[in-house]
């Protein structure tokens, strides 16, 4: 479960001045269901996600996630935690099976539970071919079964994807959103964020739309489409987004 | 701070570290290889260049002297001197290297030995150039045996003694143990040579686990683990003290391998032919050792907290780079002739720890100001780890745009 409560960031800008990436967000994301974030480039979709996996701290607002607060708790957070995104790279001088070893140990597995879930994902995930090869020799494919891989050593409750497939061909992308279905499939809490369209339409239960750091609308598919009158996805999210923008050039 | 989890961290970046080709040949290459290339190398080509130098019969040329035959007929004979023809060009050649060294006979100079006159015989040569100076010095001995003779033929027509011109003889005698004698020669160049070493082991993997991770987009990976900042900093500050520990051990073992190669193969022979032997005691290798850790430790901490305000391995380098300087000056400043440990001086990092390692190796110790200066040091680590830790909780370096 994630609870996020008028989370909140600003940065200061030498330039710009303060800046507010993510402005009062409140949402809820339920286990067995996968949260949406959409939103353009530069929305507050990272900054979000990076407050609820603590690598960020909220300036204002908190969340709790697995009912740990990011604030008061942040490593019991992350110990429930499994964040993926497009920047969270490989440590390339490790092999695939150092790598998932490294990231089982520091989340508290013992050597035995560690090994047993080793064989497990390395079997799941179809690893075994490359376990012992070094990261850096990895084809693009290999290291986003490496990165899965991490994310699921310590088998966290909470799973956010931060823009997973941005980049990756479709091949790549498709094991990456299957892997996202098999999470909310187990029970876990899924947040999910993206700007592709087509990716929210098939993965999503619930879609929050996200603009200036501000979560404008939250809901099912198929609520939006009711309170918006449009089928296109990408029309809704038009349509939610454009007032502000005119406001703005106004 | 949870040692396990530091434990993991080390493990996993010591790992990374023996695969890491680059932090290996800063950490292990240069010091092992370098003060042999550098010393027995050197020295050896040194030897070679010089003894090469001395077996050349140097070419000169006589000015003048014709109304002094006996001297020129003595020249001549000369094994150690081949002298040429005049040619108006003399100094073109000297600077050309096509002679060696000219000298100049003065007009009716053998006359005015027999009428006792005092007369200037000049040797030119070209200054700075090891052959031309052998030369210039061969023409001086020979001048200086004649001399000689012409005096005793002197004394001997007044039926005087020899000793009549050197009542008594002048002989400075060295009185301090042969470890000291060699440890104040070399004391100075060891402890600068650890320092720089310690420095230059903590530089690539400091970079390395910093701006390194950050531009291999690691930093943000390692940060949505469980681990804490703090047990983060730990394991990554451990294994560059251990990198900077590493190269000051084998710089110190390298050190030693070379003096002793050095002093077996007599290539590090003063001027007067006794040889320096460099006597680095068990003490003096420890206490070395032990002095070098906390500036180790200060190091690591101070070189990783710049490093990760860097974007990139490249701009890292570029921030680390004024720091070399920072650190060799306050070494070679140490090196300088008379600038000797002080309590003010104790109390200067880098400087303070060069100055105790060449006394150190001179077989002194002042035990106020080792303390002093460890306990100093000590601090000083002690508040660049917790500037560390401080700037690894920063969102706004870890996240730099």
């Amino acid at each position: 479960m994630i609870d996020a409560r008028g989370l909140s960031k600003r940065f200061q800008d030498k330039k710009r001045g303060e800046i507010r990436a993510v402005d009062n967000v409140s949402f809820r994301c339920e286990p067995g269901r996968i949260y949406g974030l959409l939103g353009a480039n530069g929305a507050g979709k990272t900054t979000t996600l990076r407050m609820l996996a603590t690598i960020l701290e909220p300036t204002d607002g908190t969340a709790l996630v697995s009912g740990h607060d990011v604030i008061e708790h942040p490593e019991k957070v992350r110990a429930n935690v499994g964040f993926l995104s497009t920047a969270t790279a490989l440590y390339p001088r490790l092999t695939a099976q150092e790598l998932v070893e490294y990231f089982g140990r520091l989340n508290g597995l013992d050597e035995a539970t560690l090994k047993k879930r080793l064989d497990d994902i390395f079997n799941r995930l179809d690893m075994n071919s490359f376990r012992d090869r070094r990261c850096d020799k990895l084809s693009t494919g290999m290291k986003q079964k490496a990165s899965i891989a991490r994310t699921l050593v310590h088998d966290p409750p909470v799973m956010i994807f931060d823009e997973p497939t941005l980049g990756l061909d479709i091949m790549t992308a498709r094991t990456i959103t299957t892997f996202i279905r098999e999470c909310r499939d187990r029970g876990k809490t899924v947040i999910f964020s993206t700007h592709i369209m087509s990716e929210v339409e098939k993965l999503c239960d619930v879609i929050g739309v996200i603009h200036d750091g501000k979560l404008l609308t939250e809901g099912t598919l198929a609520q939006l489409r009711e309170k918006y009158g449009e089928q296109d996805l990408e029309e809704i999210f038009v349509k939610i987004v454009t007032p502000l923008e005119s406001q703005v050039e106004a | 701070m949870n040692l396990s989890a530091v434990g993991i961290v080390y493990r996993k970046e010591f790992t990374e570290w023996v695969r890491d080709r680059r932090t290996l040949i800063s950490t292990v290459l240069v010091p092992l290889f370098l003060f042999p290339l550098m010393m027995v190398g050197f020295s050896a080509l040194a030897v070679v260049m010089v003894g090469k130098a001395q077996k050349e019969t140097p070419k000169i040329m006589i000015l003048g002297g014709q109304d002094s035959p006996q001297l020129l007929a003595s020249m001549r004979q000369l094994d150690t001197l081949e002298v040429i023809p005049y040619a108006d060009n003399w100094k073109d050649q000297i600077s050309n290297k096509d002679i060696r060294a000219a000298v100049e006979i003065p007009k009716d100079f053998e006359k005015s030995l027999a009428t006792s006159d005092s007369e200037t015989v000049k040797i030119y040569f070209y200054d700075g150039e090891m052959k031309s100076s052998f030369g210039a010095n061969r023409i001086e001995k020979f001048l200086k045996d004649y001399r000689d003779t012409v005096v005793k033929d002197r004394l001997a027509a007044k039926n005087l003694p020899a000793s009549v011109l050197s009542p008594f003889t002048i002989k400075q005698e060295n009185v301090a143990p042969p470890e000291k004698v060699s440890g104040a020669t070399f004391g100075s160049f060891i402890g600068y040579t650890v320092i720089i070493l310690c420095m230059t082991g903590a530089m690539y993997p400091a970079i390395d686990l910093t701006a390194g991770e950050k531009e291999r987009g690691t930093m943000e990976t390692i940060l949505s683990s469980p681990i804490s900042r703090l047990d983060l900093v730990g394991g990554k500050f451990l294994l560059v003290f251990s990198a900077s520990l590493a190269t000051a051990v084998l710089s110190v073992i390298s050190m030693g391998g070379s003096f002793a190669i050095l002093a077996r193969t007599s290539l590090m022979n003063s001027s007067g032919g006794q040889t320096l032997a460099l006597n680095l005691g068990l003490l003096s290798v420890v206490s070395v050792f032990l002095m070098a850790l906390p500036l180790a430790f200060l190091f690591s901490a101070v070189l990783m907290t710049i490093a990760l305000f860097a974007k990139s391995y490249k701009e890292a380098q570029s921030y680390l780079t004024p720091m070399t300087f920072l650190i060799i000056i306050p070494a070679v400043a140490s090196v300088m002739p008379g600038v000797e440990l002080t309590p003010k001086l104790a109390l200067i990092p880098i400087l303070n720890t060069s100055l105790v390692c060449k006394e150190i190796i001179t077989g002194t110790y002042h035990w106020n100001s080792i303390a002093l200066i460890f306990v100093s040091t000590c601090v000083y680590a002690g508040a660049a780890l917790f500037l560390a830790v401080k700037t690894f909780q920063r969102e706004s370096v870890l996240f730099r745009s």
